[in-house]
């Protein structure tokens, strides 16, 4: 929580890429605006390799507290990508920065750090991951079901997009109930 | 001895919820109790999770606007909102400026009646029930001037993408003034009765306290956070909708007191506080709003192309009453569907807060903190207290008595 000087959105990608070079695979910086007075808000794209994931995110936490909203996840077939939604500059009139960092798993071994180390608030949304996409957080300080009840069947995921065998037996559709 | 010393010690698990399964985020509690005072409590979730983002990819983004509405009940334009921002980012559609404004518009009204339930709720459960009834009688007022913009109180249906559905012409403006200036008399008496009456500061200052690095950590949002100290408020912070162009600052209880706690009261002053903001931000709102069209794309099935053939990924965020709510969505360039929704509600981030609040406090300190964040379910409906042997069951009344008692008690 040091309180350094606050970057532009450039500065912010630089700060990232000279750290980590090519492993930072794609950054990109929106800027989009509403209202009358066309003031800009900002959201930071960007996608990095499994390998420096938790050193990018300490690299964060070096530069400042972020706000961690929330994991958001899609299945793109070969590959679970993982998106981690945090805002970072907020305390200011319309500073405030949202960084997107996307990482993507390979979905035979989808397994990623916790980073309940850094961001203790981490927690919910990891274990929402756990279960709905099938990730496996490792070192995880509680590692139960969040959302899904304890008999839901084992390794069906509702968010992969694979047939997931099982599932369809859980969906109950309004016309064949007749309700 | 070491016997006796086993069973003085030893504490109790205090089960509350699962609870009302009208919302989407309904919580168990899991206390563990020695005598009155709480040593440790879990929180668990879901046990009506209605898989309403699993339903929305099956949905395309017009139909997904009336299923967001129904994710919340009190929320009912914030998620839409969020949802349709994610859909204009993610795919490049423009909001005409006047929509800007009435989306600002609707949003405050929905936060001044959500804080004003949230007050009555507050004050039933700490048994001042005549407050709950003159807080809900101003609340009518709220949903009688969203009925007339709307044509519905709660669920509004008045967002979509790239705009709003209906305007507000210029005879329907001295009906919202009228409103407004009816809160405005009136909110000295509710200054009155939550910061000075000296009952409500006995049960709620140093009761629930959330520090300024534990609402930092575990990324709280909202009131809940902002009574911490913790600068962060979305409209404040982001230039979306019109927000931009409005005069408007963070609220934090030391712009009233001087100095933050992170306590009950100081939650309460920072709502109190926002009905007042919110007033004055649909003044601003009125008075800037410029003339011109509401929706940039009044044709749905030409919106509808476009986003399919859009592939991109956007986010959506908007400070609810409650706090940030964020939505994901990510378009393929092939489907009208999304090919990924994700709706993360505030409660969602204020779970966490929690523990460290009631830790420390006694049970019937419980309705109160629990209800001190404003989650996303209303009411604590069963506790059992379970010994080893024996059963207990507390239900919502007589959790309710042990909190009325407490009060009559200070009041002596």
């Amino acid at each position: 929580m040091t309180d350094k000087k606050r970057l532009t959105p450039e500065e912010l990608v630089k700060y990232f890429k000279d750290e980590f070079k090519t492993k930072i695979k794609h950054a990109e910086i929106k800027k989009r605006t509403e209202g009358s007075k066309k003031k800009e808000f900002v959201n930071i794209w960007m996608k990095i390799d499994k390998s420096i994931f938790k050193d990018v995110i300490k690299h964060l936490c070096d530069y400042q507290f972020p706000h961690l909203a929330v994991v958001s996840g899609n299945d793109l077939g070969k590959t679970i990508e993982l998106i981690y939604h945090f805002s970072v500059n907020f305390g200011t009139r319309l500073e405030e920065i949202s960084l997107n960092i996307a990482v993507e798993l390979p979905k035979s071994k989808p397994e990623i750090e916790t980073i309940c180390d850094f961001v203790p608030g981490a927690l919910i949304t990891e274990r929402e991951k756990q279960e709905m996409l099938g990730v496996k957080i490792i070192d995880i300080p509680d590692s139960r079901r969040l959302f899904l009840p304890e008999d839901f069947p084992k390794d069906v995921y509702p968010w992969r997009k694979d047939k997931q065998p099982g599932l369809e037996k859980l969906i109950r559709n309004l016309h064949e109930v007749k309700k | 001895m070491t016997e006796q010393k086993k069973i003085t010690k030893t504490t109790y698990q205090l089960p509350i919820g699962p609870i009302h399964p009208a919302l989407k985020e309904p919580v168990m509690f899991e206390f563990e109790i020695d005598g009155e005072r709480i040593v440790d409590v879990d929180v668990s979730l879901g046990h009506v999770h209605r898989a309403i983002e699993w339903t929305g990819m099956r949905r395309n983004p017009i139909q997904i606007i009336y299923l967001a509405e129904r994710i919340c009940g009190i929320c009912s334009f914030v998620h839409p909102f969020a949802f349709v921002r994610a859909v204009e980012n993610a795919c490049e559609i423009e909001v005409p400026e006047r929509a800007d404004y009435l989306r600002v518009i609707h949003g405050e009204l929905e936060r001044i009646c959500s804080h004003i339930l949230w007050a009555g709720i507050a004050a039933h459960e700490i048994g001042f029930d005549s407050v709950l009834f003159l807080t809900w009688e101003m609340r009518e007022k709220v949903l009688d001037l969203t009925e007339y913009l709307t044509g519905n109180r709660i669920t509004k249906a008045i967002i979509t993408v790239g705009g709003v559905r209906r305007d507000i012409t210029k005879d329907q403006l001295p009906k919202i003034h009228e409103t407004l200036n009816y809160f405005k008399d009136n909110f000295e008496k509710l200054r009155k009765i939550f910061l000075d009456d000296k009952t409500f500061k006995l049960r709620s200052q140093d009761c629930g306290i959330l520090t300024y690095d534990d609402a930092l950590k575990l990324c709280a949002v909202g009131p809940t956070t902002r009574a911490s100290g913790v600068k962060k408020d979305v409209r404040v912070d982001q230039a979306y909708a019109a927000y931009g162009d409005l005069d408007i600052d963070y609220i934090t209880p030391d712009v009233l007191t001087g100095e933050v706690n992170g306590d009950v009261y100081d939650r309460i002053i920072v709502r109190l506080l926002e009905v007042k903001q919110s007033i004055g931000l649909i003044e601003q709102a009125i008075a800037g709003m410029p003339s011109g069209d509401i929706v940039s794309e009044p044709k749905i099935p030409k919106l509808l192309n476009h986003i399919k053939k859009t592939a991109g990924e956007g986010i959506g965020r908007h400070e609810a009453p409650r706090g940030e709510v964020i939505h994901y969505v990510k378009f393929d360039g092939e489907h009208e569907n999304p090919y990924t929704w994700k709706v993360r509600a505030s409660t969602y981030n204020n779970i966490l807060p929690w523990i460290p609040m009631l830790k420390g406090e006694q049970i019937a300190d419980i309705p109160i903190v629990v209800a001190s964040t404003d989650p996303c379910m209303s009411c604590t409906n069963r506790v059992a207290i379970v010994d080893q042997n024996k059963k207990y069951e507390l239900d919502k009344e007589q959790l309710h008595k042990l909190s009325v008692e407490k009060t009559r008690r200070l009041m002596r």
